[in-house]
């Protein structure tokens, strides 16, 4: 065994890699729970994204429109669910359940043509004078972009949700959508956006999966990683900020865990391999002694008769 | 949506055989699978199988599958809805099927099952693998020959027999022709998730492995070796298109035939519960054509190791074999019997790392 095999630059970019798509993922479906809606069809809309973000960008050549592609798949699929729960109220678990099948099964569908195909490569951030910076300069500042888009964009709801007026609606509507129905908010169309976005970034972070952390296209490809990011939201508290430190904490536990075995650390690889989801649980655990803030609508239909 | 569709036609065709029985019905066969059927690797070639029986039968039979079951109880659930709507045939094509398929079994004994990698039988169970650990011996002696870092890195699933077996075929059969030759092996405990084989491709790659083998269904790493220009295998089928470039050779699934037999022996009444273990020789485990990456006389090689593996000339396993703790396993000259190899649950000697349990 010899940890310093392991070339910690290395190990903290495939961290980022590995936690940047459940990143995105779950900072969409904070906002969507923020304003009162469970949406449990992230794992469906991540797939979408990722079936939409590859075949777009295969068809144009270009990754960045590859990833606009699935933000607009992830957010269409949404709209379904949006739809129903919404203007027909159906009930947003079985609604959400049945989004993932449905993207699982039409993602399939539209990835016949995709499979063995090669995406075109995704550019890195690639500026001399920030990667000259000692040691810091290749672990930080030399990653795909997407890595550094996905916490602009946790910064961004942080800052929308605390700091302006759109933001203290939205988290009216999710806390007592009556109330805010009754000052003449528009509860529905603020959740079909949130939904919406959910939808868009659930894409992205699908996309991000079949064009940079795997580029391929395989069926099924996203094997859960949308019910991690459900359980991220709940685990950082729908505090923005957390999700980030919930992603890299489970990305990191998983990567460190594989290049452990990979140097041949003499730990019993069963332990190895369950830690990310025992250090889930037990921050799980320490995060619930604290009071929760769980958004007071969470899941609740609204109908403006009632 | 499958799935749904498949519950959902299951459900009907329960209530409408509850109704009447239909004479000179078509025999219905069922599969269940692991992954989806787009895979590419082991459901895939799966269901190649499947396909290949709908065309030579399909005027007697008719196929249905449910994907993406996972092992334990919706495996139970899936086969006794599978046996309900009338399914007299039903293949279960992953290991961790095998306590199910027993279960399920006892309660329809006249619906026959078919179970692949277990070693559980009953009356109307049967079990049916491949010697994939053939097809081993020929890829790890290419790798030993063709790696120059002497690291070879091992993606393996779970630490059941069928997996053991393989790495320790691989091993010894690159040992033999690349005395430096050191394994990498990391289990990640799934059987198909390309985000995490691709993680572990990377992270063997890190630590100097220019040739990757894998025992998981995705070609993920296959990709991640052509990104990064070293070279690795198709697994349970060709994956050419994922990695031109990388890609040496493969092991390749061929359950077509077997399926056949199986079904005609249950038209024609004569199916018992039995267990199959067949190679490269009756060709159930087929090698992909070789890479011309591969020099020619290494290809001579490895097509004489095929060769003699399908003949029966040679055995993957001959002694003097140790294990890892140093204990004899084969004395010089000894091949392995089936029955250690089924349950094979240790490293031979040189593999690096403790196997888990």
């Amino acid at each position: 065994m010899d940890l310093s095999s392991i070339n910690p630059v290395v190990l903290i970019a495939s961290i980022m890699v590995a936690s940047t798509p459940i990143l995105l993922a779950g900072i969409g479906e904070l906002v969507v729970e923020k304003a009162g809606v469970l949406n449990l069809g992230v794992e469906g809309m991540m797939i979408t994204g990722a079936i939409f973000g590859f075949a777009v960008s295969v068809e144009t050549g270009s990754p960045w429109l590859g990833l606009l592609g699935a933000m607009f798949g992830g957010a269409l699929i949404s709209l379904t669910f949006g739809i129903l729960t919404q203007y027909l109220l159906s009930n947003q678990v079985a609604t959400g359940l049945a989004l993932t099948m449905f993207g699982l099964g039409l993602s399939a569908l539209m990835g016949q043509r995709y499979t063995g195909t090669k995406p075109p490569s995704f550019p890195k951030l690639d500026i001399q004078v920030l990667k000259d910076i000692p040691y810091i300069g290749r672990m930080l500042l030399s990653h795909d972009y997407m890595v550094y888009i996905s916490l602009l964009l946790v910064a961004a709801v942080w800052y929308f949700l605390k700091f302006t007026k759109g933001g203290l609606i939205l988290r009216a509507v999710g806390e007592n959508h009556a109330a805010a129905h009754a000052l003449g908010y528009k509860v529905v169309r603020i959740r079909i956006l949130a939904i919406m976005f959910g939808g868009a970034c659930a894409g992205l972070g699908g996309a991000y999966l079949s064009l940079i952390r795997v580029p391929q296209w395989t069926e099924g490809m996203t094997a859960g990683a949308g019910w991690i990011a459900l359980a991220l939201v709940v685990f950082a508290s729908w505090r923005p900020w957390r999700v980030i430190l919930g992603a890299y904490l489970f990305g990191g536990v998983t990567v460190l865990q594989l290049n452990l075995q990979a140097v041949g650390v003499n730990i019993p690889v069963a332990y190895l391999s369950m830690t990310p989801y025992l250090v889930t649980i037990i921050v799980l655990v320490f995060i619930s002694g604290a009071r929760t803030s769980a958004p007071a609508s969470l899941g609740r239909v609204f109908h403006a008769s009632h | 949506m499958r799935l749904m569709k498949s519950l959902l036609t299951g459900a009907a065709l329960a209530v409408g055989l509850a109704g009447a029985v239909f004479a000179q019905e078509k025999l219905k066969v069922g599969f269940i699978y692991i992954g989806p059927v787009g895979d590419l690797g082991w459901t895939y070639q799966h269901d190649l199988g499947r396909k290949a029986l709908d065309a030579a039968l399909g005027d007697k039979i008719e196929t249905s599958y449910v994907e993406s079951v996972p092992e334990g109880a919706d495996a139970e659930r899936v086969l006794t809805q599978m046996a309900l709507s009338g399914t007299k045939l039903i293949f279960t094509t992953s290991f961790g099927y095998m306590d199910p398929t027993i279960n399920v079994a006892k309660k329809f004994p006249d619906v026959k099952f078919e179970h692949a990698t277990g070693y559980k039988r009953a009356k109307n169970v049967s079990t049916y693998s491949a010697r994939f650990y053939q097809g081993r011996t020929v890829i790890g002696y290419i790798a030993g020959k063709m790696t120059k870092t002497n690291t070879i890195g091992y993606i393996a699933s779970f630490p059941i027999p069928e997996v053991v077996r393989g790495i320790n075929a691989a091993y010894l059969a690159a040992k033999a022709v690349n005395p430096k030759v050191k394994f990498k092996v990391i289990w990640v405990f799934t059987w198909f998730d390309p985000g995490k084989e691709a993680d572990a491709a990377n992270a063997l790659i890190e630590q100097g492995a220019d040739v990757i083998m894998q025992h998981t269904d995705s070609p993920a790493a296959l990709t991640i070796a052509e990104e990064k220009g070293i070279y690795a295998f198709g697994q349970a089928s060709d994956m050419l298109q994922f990695g031109p470039d990388a890609r040496l050779s493969s092991i390749i699934d061929n359950w077509g035939p077997y399926y056949i037999e199986r079904v005609k022996a249950v038209l024609d009444g004569t199916w018992k519960s039995k267990a199959t273990w067949d190679g490269i020789g009756p060709g159930m485990v087929k090698i992909g054509a070789f890479s011309d990456k591969i020099p020619a006389d290494v290809q001579a090689g490895a097509k004489a190791l095929e060769k003699g593996l399908a003949d029966g000339s040679l055995n993957s396993f001959t002694g003097p074999i140790n294990k890892q703790d140093g204990s004899v396993w084969l004395k010089a000259g000894e091949v392995a019997d089936d029955a250690t190899l089924a349950s094979m649950n240790f490293y031979v000697q040189g593999v690096d790392g403790k196997l888990p349990n």
